[in-house]
């Protein structure tokens, strides 16, 4: 029997306040690979990611976690949203974001138990945090409030990780922590999707890259696929029309 | 006195009771209206609520230092108050984590409520003349006498000097005020100046509608008037016109019917204008936007129509060959209904030609479903080659495609493409009607 | 007991049920919300006046609160549209409710036992003669009934649900993507926060509503960096505000929700004032650290 996929996304179609920002994307990812999620500025990435997480509607579509819908299967996914998408004047300090993790399983009525806060503190410790877990987070810096976003997601244990730009803005030891994070996430056959920016980190950080611009331009091993040829493709004139195109059908559909 | 002489009397402004009562109100109107539209682009449309409620304790205050009821006394204790509840949201704001929402929310309260005590305590120590005091919270636009309008004009016709003086600048910083620090403009000031023409609009209102309805006529009409336009000059002095025909309309109806008062008739009418404006104005309108939705959608049928005939007489090599409606709706997913309406619009533009009930195409006809067919195969070709989709998955996005692809966008991507002779389906692509025009 | 008591333990419980609510609209950017509502259920109450022709409390809670509801409807409707920024739907929709109310006012005067004034002071001085009798027993005010339930019921939804609310007011991308749907929590808690509005306002008026909905929440935000310690601060303030608010009215013989409103805005003003000095010392002495250590370094 072939291997269930963690994430299938098959012909998926999402428009952003009319606009179409991906089209018909289609893809398996392979279990236990760090895989990188490339495109210039407005190809959709962060709207694939939360497409995938339920956070945007579909067109058209599906997408399946381990071959079954996303709502039976929301705890294998955990989830690092962007860092501006909240508001870190918000009254909590790092545990408690941390430990917000575990509220998926905590049922209806359910609180945060001792185990729970054992495994967010256990988490920040992973990410270097365990000396702040007290503090309140806008004091954290911005590296800083990445590492308790990513020890979130550590804590829902999940198999499959989608993380929204964590290496944006972030201090040198943030990106180390984070790197040594996924290398471990890897260790343990997790598949991990990572939107990223950094074209040159692309080869050293990640074993597979997707190419995104509104439609999946490549995807595969970096080895074969980073070449410049692709990414002049991903980045370039070529594609220039998708995005003319896409603003055309806002106007008219 | 008849519906008819009542109007007749009242627009004619014979009345000097109604003239001070429709002058007042269409001052207000419009200062208010031309005004409100900085707050709305600023996202600071509530501000003149918060700002007419902190208004209150102002006028209770001038009453107790000058012990009377004096029009200009009361403007001036409510400006001053009102302002400093404006400083205070500012301050608020900038210096703490609280945001706006709060700000407004704490500096509204707290202002009002003062308000109220100075208010009953007035009242309690029964200073007799007091009366009418309490018409600034709720608005009486019929107690507006000759001075007041008088004043109310000055305070208008200088603020739309302000505003017409600085526009460019006020422009500048309710759009984007960190470009305009980039350029050395001192948006501290402005916005300072900005606020403080919002209280005087504020303050003066509150005689004629009252605290709560005044927010109203710095809200709606800025809203409607973003509706039919993008400029704000043109927004600006729409706005005005939807303040000015509301406080006409308010003083009609409570012309007619004295126990309706105006300030509430006017906050009705300017919603519907509102509403109205909403529904109805071109390209941002609601009902035009359906509308367009509804001619794209059927020009995407005809399109689909000529299309498949195309096809069918390129398959066929057949071109005069008349098709009965049955097998053309066989060709594609077409309901009876816009198939029909389809090819009856096509008949008219001269694309179709019927005879005893069946179609084909003219040249005209041919022509135009070759160019659709030829974008199509066109993008076809273009996702194909450059992201590799495979053959089953560039049919759907073409499908959508073909129906937006501009002439100045085909040349680029033929072009781009080096005039493909092939789709990835090893279809031909035409260039009927195409060259020979070359 | 006298009937200064009553009054008081009606602020009490208005100003603590109201705050603890209301810490949640602080926090979700939402504060003018009570604003509006407060406003908006006029034609409600004027409708439930009509209809039943009595002050009956149930219709009129029934009546306002279908207001207070379709307000947060349709400002929500209007701002999908996008067609207006959400703040300005908000302002438009309030103030037509408003509008509307005020002329169903003059409309049915003489049926229609109800002035705007009442409305918006409140009646909070004349609750404890407005008794809840039970077979002939007196049980006290009906004020103090109606606002220790809702007291009660915000209690319970708020210890039952705390992590649904903590987590969609932080972070709603997050509470949809472990299950949590932030939608559903927020039509709930907007469905108890005009719960607690309308009967709130039923007897103690709109300004000191809204002023107790945003300045306990507000001003406790200032002073917390938790969100268990806000709520139960923001329950102290309000108490601090009903009491001072009380004895100031007294004795000044003014209105007492505008007092216990401007007690609220002195506690704000004493707390945010507090704040900011306690930044500015903490600036200068990390300034003179500096400068002591550059002193040392280059010494």
């Amino acid at each position: 029997m072939e291997p269930v996929a963690p994430i299938e996304v098959h012909d998926l179609t999402v428009a952003y306040r009319r606009k179409p920002v991906l089209w018909n994307i289609d893809f398996s990812l392979p279990e236990g690979k760090l895989i990188g999620l490339v495109g210039p500025n407005g190809a959709g990435k962060s709207t694939l990611i939360k497409a995938i997480m339920g956070l945007m509607p579909l067109l058209s579509g599906y997408v399946k976690i381990y071959g079954e819908p996303l709502d039976t299967m929301r705890h294998k996914i955990g989830y690092v949203p962007q860092r501006e998408s909240v508001d870190w004047d918000f009254p909590i300090n790092a545990l408690d974001v941390v430990t917000m993790g575990r509220y998926g399983r905590l049922g209806l009525f359910g609180r945060p138990s001792k185990d729970d806060k054992a495994i967010a503190m256990e988490c920040l410790r992973k990410v270097g945090m365990q000396d702040f877990a007290h503090r309140q987070i806008s004091q954290l810096s911005g590296g800083q409030q990445q590492r308790v976003f990513l020890a979130r997601a550590l804590t829902q244990d999940a198999s499959v990780y989608l993380m929204d730009e964590p290496f944006a803005g972030v201090d040198a030891a943030t990106e180390k922590a984070i790197v040594d994070l996924l290398k471990e996430l890897k260790e343990h056959r997790k598949t991990v999707l990572v939107v990223h920016h950094d074209l040159h980190t692309v080869n050293e950080y990640f074993d597979w890259v997707m190419l995104l611009n509104m439609r999946l331009v490549k995807f595969g091993p970096t080895d074969q696929i980073f070449t410049n040829d692709n990414l002049r493709l991903t980045y370039g004139g070529k594609l220039l029309l998708l995005a003319e195109a896409a603003e055309k059908v806002a106007r008219q559909l | 006195m008849d519906w008819w002489d009542l109007t007749v009397r009242f627009f004619s402004l014979a009345d000097a009771n109604v003239r001070w009562v429709v002058f007042g109100s269409i001052l207000l109107g419009g200062a208010a209206g031309g005004l409100g539209c900085f707050a709305y682009l600023q996202k600071r449309s509530l501000m003149g609520d918060a700002l007419a409620h902190a208004a209150l304790p102002g006028v209770g205050l001038a009453f107790l230092v000058v012990g009377r009821k004096d029009f200009l006394a009361l403007l001036l204790g409510a400006s001053i108050t009102g302002w400093l509840g404006a400083l205070a949201i500012n301050y608020i704001v900038r210096e703490s984590k609280i945001k706006l929402d709060a700000a407004l929310g704490i500096v509204l309260t707290v202002f009002f409520g003062l308000g109220i005590v100075i208010l009953t305590y007035i009242q309690k120590s029964g200073s007799g003349s007091q009366s009418g005091l309490d018409k600034f919270l709720f608005g009486q636009a019929a107690a507006m006498g000759r001075n007041d309008v008088v004043i109310l004009g000055i305070v208008a016709l200088t603020m739309l000097a302000v505003v017409a003086l600085g526009f460019s600048k006020f422009k500048l910083i309710s759009f984007d005020p960190g470009f305009g620090r980039s350029l050395g403009m001192q948006v501290g000031l402005l916005q300072f100046v900005l606020t403080t023409m919002i209280v005087f609009a504020v303050t003066i209102g509150l005689q004629a509608v009252g605290v709560v309805l005044m927010a109203a006529m710095l809200i709606t009409p800025a809203a409607a008037a973003r509706q039919w336009t993008d400029k704000l000059q043109r927004m600006v002095m729409l706005a005005s016109l939807f303040g000015i025909l509301s406080g006409l309309f308010g003083a009609y109806i409570s012309f007619l019917a004295p126990r309706f008062p105006t300030g509430p008739w006017m906050v009705i009418v300017v919603t519907a204008v509102f509403v109205l404006s909403v529904l109805f104005a071109p390209q941002r309108g609601v009902i035009s936007f359906i509308r367009q939705h509804y001619a794209n959608r059927r020009r995407m049928t005809r399109e689909h129509v000529l299309k498949v005939l195309f096809k069918a007489g390129q398959d066929s090599r057949q071109w005069k060959t008349y098709y009965p409606v049955d097998q053309i709706k066989r060709m594609w997913s077409f309901t009876q209904h816009e198939l029909n309406a389809a090819l009856a619009g096509l008949q008219k533009q001269g694309m179709m030609e019927k005879s005893g009930g069946m179609y084909r195409l003219s040249d005209d006809g041919i022509t135009e479903g070759a160019r659709v067919t030829r974008l199509h195969r066109l993008w076809e070709v273009y996702l194909s080659r450059y992201l590799e989709l495979p053959e089953d998955h560039v049919h759907r996005d073409a499908e959508d495609m073909e129906h937006i692809i501009t002439p100045e966008m085909e040349a680029r991507l033929e072009e781009l493409l080096e005039h493909p002779e092939y789709d990835p389906h090893r279809q031909e692509i035409p260039y009927i009607g195409k060259r020979s025009q070359a | 007991m006298t009937p200064d008591i009553w009054v008081m333990i009606t602020g009490i419980l208005a100003a603590s049920a109201l705050g603890l609510i209301g810490s949640f609209l602080v926090l979700r950017q939402n504060g003018m919300l009570g604003d509006a509502i407060s406003h908006a259920v006029l034609p409600g109450l004027v409708l439930a006046f009509l209809i039943t022709s009595s002050r009956n409390v149930v219709p009129m809670v029934i009546g306002a609160g279908l207001f207070g509801l379709l307000t947060a409807y349709l400002t929500e409707l209007l701002s999908q549209t996008r067609r207006v920024y959400s703040d300005a739907a908000m302002g438009i929709v309030f103030t037509l409710l408003f509008a509307v109310g005020v002329i169903m006012v003059a409309l049915f005067a003489e049926q229609v036992d109800l002035d705007q004034e009442c409305v918006l002071y409140g009646e909070i001085a004349y609750t404890p003669w407005n008794t809840f009798v039970v077979g002939g027993t007196n049980l006290g005010p009906r004020a103090v009934w109606i606002l220790g339930s809702v007291l009660l019921a915000n209690l319970g939804f708020i210890l039952l649900f705390y992590k649904q609310l903590k987590i969609s007011s932080f972070d709603p991308q997050m509470a949809v993507a472990v299950g949590i749907s932030e939608k559903k929590w927020h039509y709930l808690l907007m469905t108890m926060v005009s719960l607690t509005v309308v009967s709130a306002f039923e007897s103690v008026g709109a300004i000191l509503v809204v002023a107790m909905l945003i300045i306990p929440g507000a001003t406790a935000y200032l002073l917390t960096s938790r969100l268990h310690t806000m709520l139960l601060l923001s329950v102290g303030i309000g108490i601090i505000c009903a009491v001072g608010g009380f004895m100031g009215a007294s004795y000044f013989d003014a209105s007492i929700a505008g007092f216990m409103a401007v007690v609220g805005g002195i506690v704000f003003a004493l707390v945010f004032a507090g704040t900011l000095i306690a930044k500015r010392i903490h600036q200068t002495r990390y300034t003179s650290e500096r400068q002591h250590i550059a002193e040392t370094i280059s010494g």
